[in-house]
């Protein structure tokens, strides 16, 4: 049997915190993608050009970068904002940027980018005379984008959002490196002390191998539930 | 130069000509390692494709296998696992080995090399898959050999096919390199940390290598756009 060397509760406890990344990192980048996605479509120039620089941005840095740039920078920037609301109103504002924050925001934001793309496309595989319907029926724009955009684009986002999902769960191993204690830390720290690199990083893995074999099957099983009623051709 | 930019520079502290070198010298690093393993993992690739390919289970299987591990997991922990773990490896400090993989910089070569390939093989495999039957029929026709049909129809068309989403994982490649510099590698991102650690300033040392980094990614999609029409002339429309 696997003999963890007494680390094997704080491997759990790092295995849940990745989780918890994941899945927050996940909801932020839904929501920026759908937000960027409908900036991207929309009529106004400005919306337009705010979310391509966003995208491009996005994509032109590594993630590592990304991420020392916020959680460093971050903490920065909030002692500067605390020091101006100090001198200002005399008000005693501040929070500590921690490694989990600074986590979730950056892997957000990434793949807030990259659903945005996810999203654009999906939108526009939605077929037009759907829309008109809708409106036709006085549907408002809120309730178009709820009842009739949404249900329908999900089936043409579902492969896109399930990779973007994939590399995510992968990225989260980096903030690890800003000094979030997940499962990656952990294991990091058990290997040195015992001198036993592979006893620890292979199980940990292991675990991102189950994570992603998962998913896998999971997204398999979502797009089949979307794509019920949809004739495919051969 | 304009004088505001020229002003500047002479005011700040932190981009002298040393920490500029010090840059320069992460970007050779990062651009070094980064090429090295795309080349040879491009090179383990491409047979382990055509490997993937065969319907013999016990050849393709173990290509499957190596793949799917290496796609199926952080490439951090890839790169822990190797750069920690050949230190371990009973003897190796005896051999000549060890002079090569003590310096941090032949570890992260390895696992880097072996992850791009993992992804690399995947992307050929899905060219060679979807090579359209007509040409091999034809190439079959006209009396080719297995050997020859690969060289001569279906790699050149697979290429055409790959060439696009092979640029995706070289940039992503280049964007991953970054973790380098967590094995004591100085590259971009290790000098970058090293400026911010000696000077505490979070946005000159970071803001600075992002948009080093933007400009070798967008040197590399303006490289493969034009590799790309290159390689899709014939499909271009006929125009006057």
């Amino acid at each position: 049997m696997l003999d963890l060397k007494g680390y094997g509760p704080a491997l759990l406890d790092g295995a849940i915190v990745t989780i918890e990344l994941a899945f927050l990192s996940l909801a932020l980048s839904v929501a920026l993608g759908l937000v960027g996605a409908s900036a991207k479509l929309s009529q106004s120039r400005v919306a337009k050009g705010i979310a391509t620089t966003y995208t491009t941005l996005i994509r032109g840095v590594p993630d590592l970068v990304m991420m020392l740039l916020f959680y460093y920078g971050g903490q920065v920037a909030v002692n500067m904002l605390s020091d101006y609301i100090w001198e200002a109103y005399e008000i005693d504002f501040f929070f500590q940027f921690d490694p989990f924050i600074s986590g979730v925001v950056t892997i957000g934001l990434i793949f807030g980018a990259y659903m945005t793309e996810t999203f654009r496309g999906a939108f526009l595989a939605v077929e037009t005379g759907q829309i008109e319907a809708a409106r036709a029926y006085g549907f408002t724009r809120f309730h178009t984008f709820r009842r009739i955009m949404l249900p329908q684009m999900m089936r043409h986002a579902l492969p896109g959002l399930g990779n973007n999902w994939q590399v995510l769960l992968k990225t989260t191993a980096l903030v690890s490196i800003i000094g979030l204690t997940d499962m990656v830390r952990v294991a990091e720290e058990a290997a040195k002390a015992e001198r036993m690199p592979f006893h620890f990083f292979i199980p940990v893995a292991f675990v991102y191998l189950a994570l992603t074999a998962g998913s896998e099957l999971f997204i398999k099983w979502l797009d089949k539930r979307a794509n019920v009623g949809v004739v495919q051709g051969s | 130069m304009p004088d505001f930019i020229a002003e500047w520079l002479n005011q700040n502290e932190i981009f002298t000509a040393m920490t500029i070198m010090e840059y320069w010298d992460g970007m050779v690093t990062t651009v070094h390692l980064v090429f090295l393993s795309l080349v040879i993992g491009l090179l383990v690739a491409v047979p382990l494709a055509i490997l993937r390919t065969v319907r013999n289970p016990f050849v393709s299987g173990p290509v499957w296998l190596y793949t799917y591990l290496f796609r199926g997991t952080p490439l951090l922990i890839q790169l822990y696992i190797i750069y920690y773990g050949l230190a371990q490896i009973e003897g190796i400090q005896e051999t000549f080995w060890w002079e090569i993989f003590r310096e941090p910089f032949y570890p992260a070569l390895l696992a880097f090399t072996l992850n791009t390939a993992a992804y690399t093989t995947e992307i050929i495999r899905g060219a060679i898959v979807s090579t359209p039957n007509g040409e091999i029929e034809a190439a079959k026709a006209y009396g080719m050999n297995w050997f020859m049909r690969m060289r001569r129809i279906v790699l050149p068309s697979a290429a055409r096919r790959a060439v696009q989403a092979y640029s995706n994982e070289v940039i992503f490649m280049l964007h991953a390199s970054a973790i380098a510099s967590v094995v004591t590698i100085v590259d971009l991102t290790g000098a970058a940390r090293n400026i911010y650690s000696r000077f505490y300033a979070p946005f000159d040392a970071f803001i600075f290598v992002a948009l080093c980094y933007m400009a070798l990614t967008f040197i590399l999609v303006f490289a493969f756009r034009k590799l790309e029409t290159h390689l899709l002339k014939h499909q271009r429309p006929v125009s006057g």
